[in-house]
């Protein structure tokens, strides 16, 4: 907050400031017009030297002509870029969470020597903003949540320079090179570890399928990472498929729960046996409350669209008003410090190569993950579409 | 009287718009403020037609299905319970705490107000987590009596649960202020005419509470329709979470606009079952007219079972969610978790609260009074405009007004400005209903006798009406008030760069499952709001006061 109040501060001193000194600056300028008007004003006032009274609307029209000068000035100072003394300030649009990525925000502030003002939001509130904004957004770069978010104001963005693209594996980035995955995320299935055990579960998502698993796990259809989820089952295995997996877990009662954090908070609890979720909900909630946490992650070590792993990304605006220091963000976000920021505070995947993942996360390379870029699975409507058909989504 | 009245109004000087008496007789100090209120609320409605008519025929599939008409139906089924479970805690509790013997009434009045500031999220994770299957009280139970599973607290009793326990302050809050202002003399007279305490009750105090109940349980309903935080967590699906999907997961404007009309159809509808209920009634008194403190009812053998009922109520709305909330702090603090400072959040939300209530509340005054004093089609049109944004998800209000803000006022475009105005858009309706049913009570014969002795219409406001309806302005701040303490989307989109509340900074760990921190900040919300709404209610304590204070100069 604190940033903000000094922000306001600023641009209303600012403001007045530039009101105060306008007059000034019109004087410096125009100082050949004022000296002419004030020739001219001498003869009147040497005539007219009793009449006091007559001199008043006379200076009154003088200081008019100040005015209309100074807006003049002001045009002028408007179109023309003033020398650089301070930095202009970096506007981030962040559909990730404060609590998440504040701290490497702060930092990159405090290594460039940049103003980094952000804005912190839902995802999908940024990106309709960022739709309504349109050219007038003051954004310079999104951070979004997910690819969908990128892949909605796809229209915004301008391509990311070929050395930051360069960085992050090909599946990981738009095709088109106008956003970058800066960590990534897994898809597992969280399991309660008073219940079970890893060999009691099954080596692919269609396991699940089994009436034995009847009511006993829960998955957050709303939640843009599990709707990509399904979408890579579209691509891998077509859409019938697709309908039957999804109509079968549908018959074998899978709670409907809002996000990921509440099936975890559930799994924990042991209200739940398991479920489908992101990797990284668990080690906060063992960060929270201790080891004794009753769930664990669980890789589907048969692979495919249920072991998928997907980025949290960033594109820089087209209408950025600071794209030098927008290019700058992104690649300290890609850069091995704030890679190393990711695996160590946020428990994701860094994506950039020679950056190691923690300790405590089953390797990337050991993850049986399907070769699918993520620019494939933009195909959303279509699984909303099918998942309203199913009945899983209103 | 009331030709009387009419003759004062004709004879009044209609100003220089007299052209306008054809939709209403309200002076031009009254409707021209009251219709710039009621178009500038409106404005979210124009937007989403545009979105809709953009969305084209998609929008028009969505619609028409058989599932959708399905959620309609259990939205109506959650609105119709949480609203009547609303109306009965609130005006047993109303009434306890203005009108009977309980010890302490300001102490349980402002405990009775604040579930309302919890946030919605917060209540529905605090209701999955100590209510669900084997949730805390479970696990509590389990050692003692052996139980191993709660019956599911999602779905319908769930949502419907924790909605009624943060909403009936909607009614509680302007039923408070209608009982403070109601003359005694009504109950005195219903006593000398040989009724008992419990028919005078029934044939008099009720039917004078009634348009505040009604207009609190509209706030209930409205609220409850829009509501996505509690309704999601607990796994209820209503249109609003419907729209959210659209909105949320699909990216899909146009579609989450077309629903979202719908849902405006819907408050209208609800909006129209209010108005038959109010009907055509007046409820102020006729005579003389200084009335004197209510009386407080002793309660005798029920003393008991009343503490009680309040002490339950508490338990269940306040300090059993605040416990769950301590507990999430201590058990984060003993796992090494790091909290931060709150200072700089407790002052900004305090400072936007409590600026939304004052605009809020001057805006309500114009729409107020031509809605009460001068009533038309022209007054029951801008009445109507004014709930557009209390019955629509805040994100969708406030994606509205980046719409309009970028294109037409693009310098008050994310200022602390554009924010409180999008407060006021947000919560217009809690002030007004308050500050109608105040004015409503107030007779027009004390205005008139002002306007003839030669006041000014301004004069008359701010020595004759504000002074008698200050309660219900006060109910309607505090409502204003606790609203925006919780407020999350505005707040979020609109709000300076930078800019964070107490709310956002809930959001933001919790999101995440910081849930110490989150709790931290929940708690912070309930506290910083206990503050000033208690100072309001000692200020109310000091007694409604009828009389007309001495003119000032």
């Amino acid at each position: 907050m604190s940033v903000s109040r000094r922000a306001l501060l600023r641009g209303g001193a600012a403001v007045a400031a530039a009101a105060a000194a306008l007059p000034v600056v019109a004087a410096c300028g125009e100082s050949e017009v004022v000296t002419q008007e004030v020739i001219r004003e001498v003869p009147i006032e040497k005539v007219v030297t009793r009449e006091v009274i007559k001199e008043v609307p006379v200076e009154k029209i003088v200081t008019q002509e100040v005015i209309k000068e100074v807006e003049v000035e002001r045009i002028v100072t408007v179109t023309v870029p003033e020398p650089r003394s301070e930095p202009q300030p970096l506007v981030v649009y962040s559909g990730r969470s404060e609590s998440l990525v504040d701290p490497i925000i702060k930092q990159f502030g405090a290594v460039s020597g940049l103003d980094v003002q952000v804005k912190y939001a839902g995802t999908p509130a940024l990106a309709a903003t960022l739709l309504e904004e349109g050219d007038a957004s003051p954004a310079d770069v999104f951070f979004a949540q997910d690819p969908g978010g990128l892949g909605a104001v796809e229209s915004l963005l301008s391509p990311l320079p070929e050395e930051l693209l360069g960085r992050v594996p090909s599946w990981a980035r738009s095709p088109e090179g106008l956003w970058a995955g800066i960590s990534g995320r897994a898809r597992v299935v969280v399991y309660n570890t008073d219940r079970l055990s890893p060999a009691d579960l099954p080596d692919d998502v269609w396991g699940f399928t089994d009436p034995s698993w009847r009511g006993r796990l829960g998955w957050p259809p709303t939640n843009a990472s599990f709707q990509t989820m399904v979408t890579g089952m579209r691509t891998e295995w077509g859409d019938d498929r697709t309908r039957e997996w999804l109509d079968a877990m549908h018959a074998n009662e899978i709670g409907i729960y809002p996000k990921n954090t509440p099936i975890v908070a559930a799994t924990g609890a042991g209200e739940l046996d398991g479920g489908f979720v992101n990797h990284y909900y668990l080690h906060r909630f063992i960060a929270a409350e201790g080891e004794t946490f009753a769930a664990r992650n669980y890789h589907l070590p048969g692979g495919g669209p249920g072991s998928l792993v997907m980025v949290a990304g960033a594109g820089i605006l087209g209408t950025a008003a600071n794209r030098p220091a927008a290019e700058r963000f992104v690649d300290f976000l890609l850069s091995t410090v704030g890679q190393q920021y990711f695996a160590s505070s946020t428990y994701e995947y860094p994506l950039v190569e020679g950056v190691k993942a923690s300790r405590i996360l089953t390797p990337l390379a050991d993850i049986n993950k399907p070769a699918i870029a993520l620019a494939d699975l933009a195909d959303l409507e279509g699984t909303q579409a099918m998942l309203r058909e199913a009945g899983i989504l209103p | 009287m009331a030709s009387i009245a009419r003759v004062i109004r004709v004879a009044a000087p209609s100003g220089p718009m007299g052209r306008m008496g054809r939709w209403t007789r309200a002076p031009a100090v009254v409707w021209v403020p009251a219709l710039a209120v009621g178009l500038l609320l409106a404005l979210p409605l124009v937007y989403l037609v545009i979105r809709t008519v953009g969305a084209g025929d998609d929008a028009w599939a969505l619609l028409l299905r058989w599932r959708t008409v399905m959620i309609l139906l259990r939205t109506v089924a959650l609105v119709v319970t949480v609203t009547a479970g609303s109306v009965l805690i609130a005006v047993p509790v109303a009434w306890l705490t203005v009108r009977s013997n309980l010890p302490w009434p300001r102490f349980w009045s402002v405990v009775a107000a604040l579930p309302l500031v919890i946030p919605s999220f917060v209540a529905g994770l605090v209701v999955q987590v100590a209510l669900g299957p084997r949730g805390m009280v479970q696990q509590a139970l389990e050692p003692i009596f052996g139980v191993t599973e709660l019956p599911s607290i999602y779905g319908f009793p769930g949502a419907a649960l924790t909605l009624t326990l943060l909403s009936y302050p909607y009614v509680l809050l302007p039923a408070q202020s209608s009982l403070r202002r109601q003359d005694p003399s009504f109950e005195d007279a219903s006593r000398s005419l040989g009724h008992g305490r419990r028919a005078t009750f029934r044939r008099v105090t009720l039917p004078l509470l009634a348009p505040a109940v009604g207009a609190g349980s509209l706030l209930v309903a409205l609220y409850t329709l829009t509501d996505f935080g509690a309704v999601s967590l607990l796994r209820f699906e209503t249109f609003t979470w419907a729209i959210f999907v659209q909105f949320e997961s699909a990216f899909n404007r146009g579609l989450a606009a077309a629903l979202s009309l719908v849902l405006v159809g819907l408050a209208a509808v609800i909006l129209a079952a209010e108005a038959q209920a109010r009907g055509r009634a007046r409820f102020h008194g006729v005579g003389p007219g200084v009335a004197a403190e209510p009386s407080r009812i002793p309660l005798g053998r029920w003393m008991i079972p009343a503490v009680g009922f309040m002490a339950g109520l508490a338990t269940l709305a306040l300090v059993g969610p605040m416990g769950v909330l301590a507990y999430w702090v201590g058990r984060g603090v003993a796992a090494g978790e790091t909290l931060v400072g709150v200072g700089d959040l407790v002052l900004n939300s305090l400072l936007v609260a409590t600026l939304a209530a004052l605009a809020a509340a001057l805006a309500s005054l114009p729409v107020a009074a031509l809605v009460v004093r001068y009533p038309s089609r022209f007054a029951w049109a801008i009445e109507r405009a004014t709930y557009t944004g209390f019955a629509l998800p805040g994100v969708v209000v406030a994606i509205a007004l980046v719409f309009f803000a970028v294109n037409l006022a693009r310098p008050l475009y994310q200022t602390m400005l554009l924010l409180i105005l999008a407060y006021v858009v947000l919560f217009f309706p809690a002030m007004l209903a308050a500050v109608r049913t105040a004015l409503a009570q107030v007779r027009p014969s004390l205005e008139e006798a002002a306007r003839t002795l030669g006041r000014s219409h301004l004069a008359t406001l701010l020595q004759v009406t504000l002074p008698l309806i200050w309660p219900g302005i006060a109910a309607g701040m505090g409502l204003v008030f606790l609203l925006t303490m919780k407020e999350l989307p505005a707040t979020l989109i609109l709000g300076p760069i930078g800019f964070k509340t107490l709310a956002t900074a809930t959001w933001s760990a919790a999101s995440e499952a910081f849930f110490a921190r989150a709790a931290m900040t929940a708690l912070v919300i309930v506290f910083a709001s206990g503050v000033p709404l208690l100072l309001l209610r000692l200020r109310l304590g000091q007694g409604p006061s009828q009389d007309p204070p001495p003119a000032r100069q």
